[in-house]
């Protein structure tokens, strides 16, 4: 139930993202959603995509360091409040979140979190019937 | 004012007569104390008594950093342990740092130089002088000092860092000289104004530069905004330190103290003496040394020396500001930094490339160095704060073997220009010369 994200590291420098970017799209990869973390002097940029084994390789190939990460992806109501209810279940049971950030699509929401204990996140999203996405469901 | 008229401006003749006398001696006593000359003298075929006179000097064989290096710690020290009093070292490439011992003889004979220096740029007993380079190993710091003690002014240990009450005691306690680096001076000039006090505020009027190569347009620069006049200073550790050489008030050319520290220019090439005016790579013997003397000791630092009577008095050779360096040593705020330092360090982690790029450059008057590193691929981490570790891990590895903060860039793998030949590892945005 777990997804692969797909991380690259970029210096801070024009142009940077679009090579990664264009790649992508040279080799019909799509993308779903990122983000984009950023340092003084270095970004890392990490993405859903439609073929995370594939974008390794073609990045690898340009020179990028890249890796896959496993996260997990929420699927909640696009109403107000629901991610809340979510987010309290994991503070109760003191599941940390690296990271997270969001993509809406008509009345679903996605979230994909890195938590800091994956399969005890995983665990008590599954017991609270949260639905979770995968490479298939996405 | 001449601190020593009888050295400082003693006719030629009878200064080549006083060098070729301490030459012999000096010859003799490492020949019999010091079994690395007597083996170089001995494979050259050479004898002490074939030292006659100064000009025999072209005879004697060089030395190098490297040869301090292979023959660490004590190998080149001439003096019974007993005889030494003090001990400076620089830094070193991979760990071996550069020792040079001191007897109490060498330091009053440093003191006596540095005095020579201080008075030339005007400073007297009445004065209070702040000693802004770093106290310790380093030779700036406690070489300065005595300096000033032996001459009889007053001196501040002010040492580097703290400069904000540093500049309270320049104003409160009238201090009228200073000794430092000009690009410390520069940001001395900087934080004033940051503080809202003007040059007017303090009483500085000699400042004593040295320990990295600056510029005539630096030198306007400070002098215009400190308020005082600013003279060259210079010295390196395996020779004495701070007071081989130094600048009169015509600030044209630095006087060298040739009774003690006897120049040649060679050509860094073919070895060849060159004729006085010509540049090349200066080379000092010190004639008067007990603890480490050294024989026609490689300096890497490029110029030309200056015949001829000084409008000041002074008959003492004189050696131009520094054009450059005959190897990739970088001076980053007055300490010495080898590329193959950086190198040592980058090589032993393995979370990293075996590429780099040294950026230095000058901002805000400060000598800045980045260190641009490539992390390897299987240590590349989803996780900002592991990728700030390794950044936080090179940079303090760095500091411990050079000694001064390096700002480490993670860069791409492969981003940084590989070449066949000897790549371009160092971009020196500086502009000294």
């Amino acid at each position: 139930m777990t997804l692969k994200q797909l991380s690259v590291f970029l210096e801070n420098k024009t142009g940077r993202i679009n090579e990664v970017v264009r790649t992508l799209g040279q080799n019909g990869i799509n993308m779903h959603a990122f983000s984009m973390a950023e340092t003084a002097d270095f970004g890392i940029l990490r993405l859903i995509v439609s073929d995370v084994e594939r974008a390794v390789e073609v990045l690898r190939a340009r020179d990028f360091a890249v890796m896959s990460t496993d996260v997990l992806c929420l699927s909640c109501d696009n109403t107000p409040g629901s991610l809340a209810t979510i987010l309290e279940y994991l503070a109760e049971e003191k599941i940390f979140i690296e990271y997270m950030y969001a993509f809406a699509q008509a009345d679903s929401a996605h979230v994909v979190i890195k938590p800091n204990d994956l399969p005890r996140c995983l665990d008590i999203l599954q017991q609270k019937k949260c639905t979770l996405l995968t490479k298939d469901t996405l | 004012m001449i601190w020593n008229t009888n050295k400082e401006c003693m006719p030629r003749e009878q200064m080549r007569d006083l060098q070729g006398k301490r030459l012999q001696k000096l010859v003799s006593y490492v020949y019999h104390n010091v079994p690395f000359y007597r083996n170089k003298m001995q494979e050259m075929d050479l004898s002490p008594d074939d030292i006659r006179s100064i000009d025999d000097i072209v005879k004697l064989p060089f030395t190098t950093k490297q040869d301090l290096r292979d023959n660490y710690p004590y190998g080149l020290q001439a003096a019974p342990a007993s005889e030494i009093v003090r001990v400076h070292a620089s830094s070193g490439t991979t760990g071996n740092p550069t020792i040079v011992g001191y007897t109490r003889r060498d330091l009053a004979i440093w003191s006596e130089v540095m005095s020579r220096c201080l008075s030339a740029f005007g400073v007297t007993r009445n004065d209070t002088f702040s000693v802004s380079y770093g106290y310790g190993l380093f030779t700036g710091g406690l070489g300065a000092h005595y300096g000033v003690e032996n001459l009889g002014a007053t001196v501040i240990p002010a040492s580097t860092g703290n400069t904000e009450k540093h500049l309270r005691l320049i104003r409160d306690l009238n201090i009228t000289g200073i000794a430092c680096t000009p690009s410390y001076a520069l940001y001395l000039a900087e934080v004033i104004e940051r503080m809202g006090l003007s040059k007017d505020d303090l009483h500085l009027h000699i400042g004593a530069f040295g320990a990295e190569p600056w510029t005539e347009n630096m030198r306007q620069e400070i002098q215009q905004r400190l308020g005082l006049k600013g003279y060259n200073i210079y010295g390196l550790s395996e020779i004495m330190g701070p007071g081989v050489s130094y600048e009169c008030e015509e600030q044209h050319g630095s006087h060298i103290n040739e009774d003690h520290f006897y120049p040649e220019i060679i050509d860094p090439d073919t070895l060849e003496v060159l004729p006085h005016g010509q540049t090349g790579e200066l080379v000092f013997t010190t004639l008067t040394k007990e603890g480490m003397p050294l024989l026609r000791y490689r300096t890497k630092d490029l110029c030309s020396l200056m015949e001829g009577t000084c409008p000041c008095g002074r008959t003492n050779i004189r050696m131009t500001p520094i054009m450059g360096r005959s190897d990739d040593m970088l001076i980053i705020r007055g300490i010495n930094v080898f590329p193959s330092q950086v190198e040592s360090v980058i090589l032993e982690m393995k979370e990293f490339e075996p590429q780099y790029l040294l950026v230095v450059d000058r901002k805000n008057n400060l000598d800045t160095l980045e260190v641009q590193v490539e992390v390897r691929r299987d240590f590349f981490s989803d996780d900002i704060g592991a990728m700030l570790g390794l950044k936080k891990k090179l940079s303090d590895k760095l500091k411990s073997v050079l000694s001064i903060n390096a700002d480490v860039k993670l860069v791409e793998p492969n981003s940084i220009q590989r070449s066949e030949g000897k790549s371009k590892r160092v971009i020196d945005k500086r502009k000294l010369v």
